[in-house]
């Protein structure tokens, strides 16, 4: 990618949220970062409908037998160069969920993960740095 | 047009005022758009070159065209609504400065322009083989149908107005020597009969039902993305240029002179706010909104322009 996409893509990385079996709280603390407190729109971070506009890929979640395939076909839905950054220790270790029977993650062995923010949940500016930090990856 | 050479004509619908000048006045009016709105939000809101880096990365991105789709239609969908913007463009800045140019009906050409981009999204969503797209385009169908008839029944007050007159230097002429249609009562009503249309069309938020986000996953564009998404984005940015200019043009004096940009920065402005300001509409309030409550303004806007008030 030349000098001016680059800039482009930090400029302004459009997000899309997957809820791949959260408990929820993850999902929360991604809303809080388009209240006025933290308002990412400053760094052109936007929350889009579609993973057809999308360049960040939140995860959320530890990935199961039943949403391993929604998850991977959502990220091929997704126009590349798009980076994934997981948010939540689920995506990093599968936490407290590891010993389940139907648990088949991390994440890493199925899709290329370019950022992660442990925390049960992380904070909202965690993962501002977690979006930055994957952006610079790609 | 009258008298263009080729270059000439190329020269107008690609730089000024056609694609280029439109698109880059366009940009900056929706950061002004995105900042005002985070204002009203108790937001920082973005930087002034947002909407330039939204470009930039969109170009970089791959254009997918989702399986079993029809491609050649859903690539050519976003074409027509911006060719028709860049014909408006050329269109409205030479009838301001040039009144007594242009042709008889340029009125209705306008009109009919301005319906194309509508006609874009739909046959774009419908190619797209997405159910989100379809729903969202019946939705913008039925909005379409919506809106048209009270903005067609407010464009009939300044024709009665000039004396039946259909071309806009006429217009733009009857108003230099009366005054504005603006000022009365017929005026003021028909004018903002026009302004909810144009709400409509800009498909901004009482009225973002067939993109909505939080319902059908922003519906008619759900399948779009890179290149083809810019074209839409672009349309939209002239429109946000283009549908106040024309507001001004047909009932505000038209725009040759420094008094059009106060103006224009209070439409803006006023769009700006009704988008932040007011829940979405359902669509069959949308459309009972636009058919009996503003279609019923509109005739009384006919019948006191006939009156002459
Ligand atoms: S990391 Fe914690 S808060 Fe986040 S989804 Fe997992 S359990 Fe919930």
């Amino acid at each position: 990618m030349n000098k001016l996409g680059r800039w482009g893509l930090k400029r302004s990385p459009w997000v899309y949220h997957i809820a791949a079996a959260s408990c929820n709280n993850c999902d929360i603390e991604i809303l809080e970062l388009f209240t006025p407190r933290y308002d990412v729109e400053r760094f052109g971070i936007v929350l889009v409908g579609s993973p057809r506009h999308a360049d960040v890929l939140l995860v959320t979640g530890v990935l199961n037998r039943k949403n391993l395939p929604r998850v991977l076909e959502v990220y091929e839905q997704t126009p590349k160069p798009c980076a994934v950054v997981g948010i939540g220790t689920c995506v990093c270790n599968n936490h407290i969920f590891r010993n389940s029977y139907n648990v088949v993650g991390p994440y890493d062995k199925y899709l290329p993960m370019h950022a992660y923010v442990p925390g049960c949940p992380p904070k909202p500016e965690a993962m501002i740095a977690g979006i930055l930090k994957a952006l610079g990856k790609l | 047009m009258i008298g263009w050479s080729g270059w000439g004509l190329a020269f107008r619908f690609i730089v000024f005022p056609g694609f280029l000048f439109t698109v880059v006045i366009g940009l900056v009016l929706t950061w002004v758009d995105r900042f005002v709105s985070a204002r009203v939000q108790w937001r920082k809101g973005p930087k002034f070159y947002q909407p330039f880096a939204d470009l930039v990365k969109l170009f970089t991105k791959q254009t997918m065209v989702p399986k079993g789709s029809s491609k050649t239609v859903f690539l050519i969908a976003p074409v027509i609504g911006l060719t028709a913007m860049c014909i408006i463009s050329v269109l409205l800045f030479y009838v301001n400065f040039n009144p007594h140019g242009s042709f008889v009906g340029d009125l209705i050409v306008l009109v009919y322009l301005f319906s194309l981009p509508p006609l874009g999204t739909i046959i774009g969503a419908s190619a797209s083989r997405n159910p989100l797209s379809a729903v969202g385009a019946s939705r913008e169908m039925t909005l379409y149908f919506g809106y048209e008839l009270p903005f067609l029944l407010a464009l009939v007050v300044p024709v009665i107005k000039s004396g039946g007159a259909i071309r806009l230097g006429s217009l733009v002429m009857a108003q230099q020597a009366g005054g504005p249609f603006l000022y009365s009562v017929s005026g003021v009503i028909a004018a903002l009969i026009v302004l909810a249309s144009i709400q409509a069309k800009l498909g901004y938020v009482p009225f973002d039902i067939a993109d909505a986000d939080q319902e059908i996953m922003t519906g008619v564009y759900a399948e779009y993305s890179g290149a083809s998404l810019i074209m839409f984005r672009l349309t939209k940015a002239m429109m946000l240029f283009l549908l106040p200019l024309f507001l001004i043009t047909v009932f505000w004096g038209g725009f040759a002179n420094w008094w059009a940009i106060p103006k224009f920065l209070l439409i803006l402005l006023l769009i700006i706010l009704i988008k932040n300001t007011n829940p979405r509409f359902q669509i069959d309030q949308a459309l009972r909104f636009f058919w009996f409550g503003l279609g019923g303004l509109g005739v009384l806007a006919v019948i006191l322009a006939f009156l002459n008030l």
